[in-house]
């Protein structure tokens, strides 16, 4: 998708104006950017810049003092978390927020959630719409586990699993949902090289394969301006940088931010 | 309005009693991080040990220290056998098995010392005094002045002592503390021992009022609605709850109960504690829990 | 070597989701259902019946009820014996005030007041999570016990509180001897364990898993909590308000309020931890260990020499043992029996080799 392209359909997700503050301690400031449908984008900043709090906004997580969200054309400010995954939006966490005491396969098909439209007395008496539904979502988690190579673990009880499979379980159950916006905070935290280069082309295959529109925050420089095509910079909650990665890398604030300046 | 008075003082030196069975759930809370079900049967304990060895020709004083000494061997062996094994599981698997500890204990105390209920005297007449117009019980007066000097004396260790500091560190950070070279043992002993002798004072003084049996661990369970209102992890919270129990607790045993019907103290002080929940889910004293995603 | 799966493929999904795949499982729980409906009346005396078997299949049922809310739904709940007791007054006074109320609908019934009181005691959970949601299972608990003794008209009006339990039969086929007692128990335990087998493999069944085990990311994925959790407090409470009425007419023969105080629900908290949380089979293996368990250590305690334990030591004995059972448990084998079994039947997948 060209750059042209994207800007002249409407973005999928516009923040404006975005503050967050926790008792007084400003989070976030003034945060405007845009994310166009289909891009790759990428959050990066030094460690307390206000990443993972900007990213609990836009799901609903946290709520923002200032500004106003805007996604797929409605705008909203506040908004709790469920009514932003019937909209279409998806997340991973940083510290792997996964259902231990449950198996892969039933932590997918908890993603698949939305999806269903049988009653729970119709399950519990097997009638109905129970038993075909079941196949369906079976199904669909099944492409998903296939899709992201997790065949083997199935039925392994996720807190099992070492920690790199477990941050793509995540990933998977995210995906199963189908979402239109994907938010994955620090996907590749702990993983070695190989692990990474593996789940940069899991993401960017759910990008150009199911058409997603990821937003992701990550630390490792080479994976952003490798994968992304839309990059923000944020700085003590202040952005600094926003555009293509190449136009950012080359940006002296940003430089500032990540190697210091002299003084 | 005197019998209103009447009545409220009643609750709060009641209350004052709640407080200090509650202070020996907290101290335990703050060191060990687990709400000790087996508290109530700990102090249930300590007061049959004390009275049993007064039936039996013991004098005052050393059947004190004895009941005291067994009590900080009772938590020394809950340390050892119960909680180390258990260190790093959830709090809930904690709770349940002070629950089965509560079993363990009750049932070696009525083994031990028998079923029957046992009168305790402290010396102190339970005859009215007169005070601005009202009847107030002496024993409750002598009750709450004892449970305010243990009070003031635990402030004190907490907050002026070496070992207090340590016992602060241990609540805050165990491993840290551990990293700081405090010895964790000797603090987590240490502050059993003291919840022993508050759990015993707390005994005694419940014990005289009561009479020593079973009952008095569900007496103990009242402390849950304290620690409830007052925060789990605060003296003050502790005694502030216990007051709040107390004194609505006799209040509505008098004015509601005629209406209602008898017994109301049995189930009061629990809503009265799931209410309070609903509006301030962290106690009035306690810290909001920030969940990290 | 007689345990394996070789050879035993599932083709479709609907196979995969069966509970249990193998082929030997399915013929020894057929196997099982018929011992229980046919060998047993044949083979038991009424001692068995009565003293054993009853209160085993009411107790699996009330710890299955208790584990759905806390096992499995992750709230925890100290007031189980008060929804029991609910139950079992809301079904006697259907009986009694209803006039040819069939008996199983009359239990139905019960069960849904027992629902609708838990449900109301289970409402705070929406503000309050983990151990603070104690006091209000608690507050149920005293405030039940009192209410159910304070206003007689529960009781009918009978002067001691004490009521004895209606004459059972359904369609017309008296079932008050303990045979038939026994089948009635059996019946409707049977019945509620596959409803409830179903219910915790299904959607319901992982959405509470996942309220469970992290409820704010169950959030983010689009679970309604408010809905989720209220189901887990309306469904336990059904389950337990029909054991209690089991209780009170098939075991007991009596409906009062005494037998569902504090201790009943400390009971059959036990029960789950021992048999399991999470888990169905677990139910069973803590019930059978809770009525099992005085039996076996009064006839242990009789091998030894007359008089060295008296007979009134025997309470205390057992009360020390549990307890120290539980700390054990939860010390060693924190998922209970049922994880016992489970390793067992791993370990016989492969016999007579090792792995």
């Amino acid at each position: 998708m060209t750059q042209t392209q994207a800007t002249q359909v409407e973005p999928l997700l516009v923040l404006d104006n975005i503050g967050v503050s926790f008792k007084g301690v400003k989070a976030v400031t003034d945060i405007s950017f845009a994310v166009a449908t289909g891009e790759i984008c990428a959050l990066i900043g030094p460690n307390g810049a206000g990443k993972s709090s900007l990213l609990n906004v836009i799901n609903g997580v946290y709520q923002a003092q200032q500004g106003r969200i805007r996604f797929a054309g409605q705008e909203h400010r506040r908004m709790r978390p469920q009514e932003m995954a019937v909209r279409g939006i998806a997340r991973t966490f940083q510290n792997i927020a996964l259902f231990k005491g449950m198996s892969v396969l039933d932590n997918v098909l908890t993603g698949r959630t939305l999806k269903r439209h049988s009653s729970w007395i119709e399950q519990a008496l097997r009638i109905g719409r129970a038993g075909g539904e079941d196949d369906r979502q079976r199904e669909a988690a099944e492409r998903v586990i296939d899709f992201l190579h997790l065949q083997p673990w199935r039925d392994t009880l996720v807190g099992k699993l070492p920690y790199g499979l477990q941050k793509r379980v995540e990933l998977a159950r995210a995906l199963a949902a189908e979402p239109r916006l994907l938010l994955l905070d620090e996907p590749m935290a702990g993983m070695n090289a190989e692990e990474k280069q593996q789940m940069s082309r899991f993401i960017v295959d759910i990008n150009r394969e199911l058409g997603t529109t990821v937003v992701l925050i990550e630390h490792d420089i080479g994976v952003v301006m490798g994968i992304s095509d839309h990059v923000v910079v944020l700085d003590y909650g202040r952005k600094i940088g926003d555009g293509p990665p190449d136009e950012v890398r080359q940006n002296p604030e940003v430089i500032a931010a990540y190697l210091g300046t002299r003084h | 309005m005197e019998f209103f008075f009447e009545v409220l003082i009643g609750g709060l030196l009641a209350g004052v009693m709640y407080a200090l069975v509650a202070i020996g759930f907290v101290l335990i809370y703050k060191a060990s991080g687990v709400f000790n079900f087996a508290q109530g049967a700990m102090v249930l304990f300590s007061a049959l040990t004390f009275v049993s060895l007064l039936e039996r020709g013991v004098p005052f004083w050393l059947a004190f220290a004895i009941s005291l000494a067994a009590m900080v061997l009772l938590a020394v062996a809950v340390e050892r056998v119960v909680l180390r094994p258990l260190v790093n599981r959830p709090p809930i698997t904690l709770f349940m098995a002070t629950l089965g500890l509560s079993y363990v204990i009750e049932g070696f105390a009525q083994a031990l010392w028998g079923a029957q209920v046992h009168g305790l005297e402290l010396g102190i007449s339970d005859e009215p005094l007169e005070l601005g117009g009202m009847l107030l019980s002496q024993f409750d007066i002598f009750a709450a002045v004892t449970a305010a000097v243990l009070v003031l004396a635990l402030s004190l260790l907490f907050n002026k002592t070496r070992i207090g500091l340590s016992l602060r560190a241990v609540a805050d950070d165990p491993l840290a503390a551990l990293a700081v070279g405090i010895r964790l043992q000797r603090v987590w002993v240490l502050v059993w021992a003291v919840a022993g002798f508050v759990g015993l004072v707390a005994g005694l003084l419940w014990g005289a009022r009561l009479g020593v049996q079973f009952s008095l661990s569900l007496v103990v369970l009242k402390a849950l609605p304290v620690l409830i209102i007052g925060g789990f992890t605060s003296i003050s919270g502790a005694i502030v709850g216990g007051l709040i129990i107390g004194a609505s607790e006799k209040l509505a045993e008098v004015y509601l109960g005629p209406v209602i019907g008898g017994g109301i103290e049995n189930w009061f002080p629990y809503v009265l504690a799931l209410l309070f929940l609903l509006v301030r889910p962290a106690g009035l004293f306690g810290e909001r829990a920030i969940e990290r995603v | 070597m007689f345990y394996q799966e070789a050879g035993q493929f599932s083709t479709r999904y609907a196979q995969d989701r069966r509970v249990f795949r193998l082929r030997q499982d399915r013929y020894g729980l057929v196997a099982l259902l018929l011992l229980a409906f046919v060998g047993v009346p044949y083979l038991g005396n009424d001692y068995w019946f009565s003293a054993i078997l009853i209160p085993f299949l009411v107790l699996s049922l009330a710890g299955l009820g208790l584990n759905l809310l806390t096992g499995y739904a992750g709230q925890l709940s100290l007031g189980s014996a008060a929804f029991m007791a609910v139950g079992a007054f809301a079904t006697y006074n259907v009986e009694l005030r209803v006039p040819g109320s069939p008996l199983l609908l009359s239990m139905a019934l019960g069960g849904g007041v027992a629902a609708l009181v838990a449900v109301l005691f289970g409402l705070p959970s929406l503000r309050i999570k983990g151990f603070y949601l104690l006091v209000s299972t608690l507050a149920a608990q005293f405030f039940v016990t009192w209410a159910l003794t304070r206003f007689s008209w529960f009781s009918n009006n009978s002067a001691s509180g004490v009521i004895s339990a209606p004459r059972l039969e359904i369609l017309g086929v008296d079932l008050n001897s303990p045979v038939g007692r026994y089948l009635l128990t059996l019946g409707v335990v049977v019945s509620l364990f596959w409803l409830g087998q179903n219910l915790v493999r299904s959607e319901l069944g992982r959405n509470w898993r996942a309220v469970r085990d992290m409820d704010t990311a169950a959030a983010v994925m689009g679970i309604a909590l408010l809905k989720t959790k209220l189901l887990a407090f309306a469904i336990s409470g059904f389950y337990l308000g029909v054991a209690g009425a089991l209780w009170a007419f098939t075991y007991l023969g009596t409906v009062e309020p005494h037998g569902f105080d504090l201790n009943r629900s400390f009971q059959i908290l036990f029960i789950i931890i021992i048999g399991g949380l999470g888990s169905i089979l677990g139910n069973f293996l803590g019930a059978a260990f809770i009525v099992l368990f005085p039996v076996l250590l009064s006839n242990l305690v009789a091998m030894f020499p007359a008089g060295l334990i008296e007979a009134g030591q025997m309470e205390n004995l057992q009360k020390m043992a549990f307890g120290a059972l539980i700390i054990v448990f939860l010390v060693k084998e924190p998922e209970g029996l049922a994880r016992l079994w489970k390793t067992f039947r791993e370990q016989a997948r492969v016999w007579p080799l090792r792995y």
